[in-house]
């Protein structure tokens, strides 16, 4: 930065608050997204995995494959085929949600002991019954670990879109790469900032939401 | 498609400074110089807290916190720190500007993994032949060096992974600040217009490359690690190291925040 720039100009924050919600919610639109749409797709393959063993290795494989390749590196190859779209944000950002949550939900699934399935079957339970209300419950805690770590990196990701695409994508990573082209410490620290504190907010949401929605699971981690 | 080959087989793409073998290797050598400098921080402090259990809890937080930062804003975050401390501590500002912030915020990143994966290979062997260790007569540091990191290594391996992919991404952003390495080729093909679309692609493909052909060498290093009798592991979701950190099996290779 210049000489005698402030890193921090606390008049500009002020000045600029109807700018950053702005840009907040950008962010938001650019990540909840390809998050439901990640859920949606890896819980019907952790479903397929699940009744079809043999498929787990091969969907593993190509999710890895698909997260291995850097992020950058997928935004800049797909804008030759969907231009500076959202589309272009969109696809990474889902299929690098895939192997997180296809991992933890196929664990989810598989951590279910198999007496109480056969309990539920004992029961006259359909496999749909079965699966909706006796594995889906008991995969939550595992489920949500994995929407957690999924929804930090999908929040993380998206602030590199906007290096590539300007003003297409906004969101916090606008923020820093304006101010990194304008050498504005104030603007670039914010963008930064304010993406690291939504992604604990988001992580802290979901530690919260699992607490509520599973409270056997944690009365039993208490007792042991 | 024809752009793209073009620019492969251009020999002025490789040779000097913006060629092909000089970003390939500024890449290596700032992902390299990271992941061993948190290798030197990590693994000390992930063998202490793994065979002791002593601070397990603070180490694995302060992991997980680290593992929830984004890596272009920790980037950043660096970035602002280094240039106000260039002229404190008096080096260049032009390291201040581009080496600097991107090799700290890739040596923060890759601290996590490696860490969380050390405790977690050690924490994942058996008690009962730490125990047959000591009464063979074994010494604490015995069972770590001739039990416990063996056996664990593995685990070790598929941290390091973890660690190295996220560097070599996090390597590419870098060019958002000036940096090299092969992020060049994307960041100064976008700033040439239509012009610039073969340099975008291939930049693309060769980091694409560069990282999965890293990611298939350590996960071929990784199963040759792996003691025979556990290489039929079980499935994630059955006890294992994943269970001690609560997390969708963190030993295993990539759950780290993607980058």
């Amino acid at each position: 930065m210049p000489p005698g720039t402030k890193l921090f100009d606390f008049g500009w924050l002020q000045d600029h608050v109807g700018l950053i919600v702005e840009r907040l919610g950008q962010h938001l639109e650019l990540t909840i997204p390809p998050l439901l749409l990640g859920i949606v797709i890896s819980l019907v393959l952790a479903v397929w995995a699940v009744r079809q063993p043999r498929v787990y290795p091969p969907i593993t494989a190509i999710t890895g494959l698909l997260y291995t390749i850097p992020s950058l590196a997928a935004f800049a190859l797909l804008i030759p085929i969907t231009h500076l779209t959202l589309i272009t944000a969109f696809i990474p950002l889902t299929t690098y949600t895939l192997l997180i949550l296809f991992r933890s939900f196929a664990s989810g699934f598989t951590s279910v002991p198999a007496e109480i399935l056969e309990a539920a079957e004992g029961m006259g339970y359909t496999r749909r019954q079965r699966l909706f209300r006796v594995e889906l419950p008991l995969a939550v805690p595992l489920m949500i670990a994995g929407i957690r770590l999924a929804s930090v990196t999908t929040i993380g990701l998206a602030t590199v879109a906007a290096a590539l695409g300007g003003d297409t994508f906004g969101g916090l990573g606008q923020l820093i790469t304006e101010g990194i082209q304008t050498f504005f410490p104030t603007k670039y620290l914010l963008g930064a900032v304010l993406s690291v504190l939504l992604a604990f907010s988001a992580d802290f949401l979901f530690v919260r939401l699992e607490r509520l929605i599973t409270p056997w699971a944690h009365a039993r981690a208490g007792a042991g | 498609m024809d752009q793209i080959v073009a620019f492969f087989t251009d020999p002025a793409n490789w040779t000097g400074a913006t060629g092909i073998p000089n970003r390939l290797f500024e890449h290596l050598y700032i992902s390299g110089s990271s992941v061993l400098l948190a290798l030197l921080i990590a693994v000390p402090i992930g063998l202490y807290v793994g065979h002791t259990n002593r601070g397990s809890g603070l180490a694995i937080n302060t992991a997980n916190i680290g593992r929830a930062i984004p890596s272009y804003a920790m980037m950043v975050i660096m970035l602002s720190i280094t240039l106000t401390l260039a002229p404190i501590l008096g080096y260049d500002p032009g390291l201040g500007l581009t080496f600097l912030p991107i090799f700290l915020a890739m040596t923060f990143l890759a601290i996590p993994p490696l860490l969380v994966s050390t405790y977690a290979g050690l924490r994942s062997v058996d008690r009962d032949l730490i125990e047959a260790g000591r009464g063979m007569g074994l010494s604490e540091r015995q069972i770590l060096a001739r039990v416990e990191v063996p056996i664990a290594s593995s685990i070790l391996v598929g941290g390091l992974r973890t660690a190295t992919l996220q560097v070599i991404a996090t390597a590419t952003i870098g060019a958002i600040l000036g940096g090299g390495g092969l992020g060049r080729f994307i960041f100064d093909g976008l700033s040439q217009g239509d012009a610039g679309t073969a340099s975008i692609y291939s930049g693309a493909i060769l980091v694409a490359a560069l990282a999965i052909g890293v990611d298939l060498i350590l996960a071929w290093a990784q199963r040759r690690l792996t003691p025979r009798a556990l290489r039929r592991a079980p499935r994630a979701g059955s006890s294992g190291p994943a269970s001690v950190v609560g997390g969708p099996d963190v030993a295993a290779p990539a759950p780290s925040g993607a980058s």
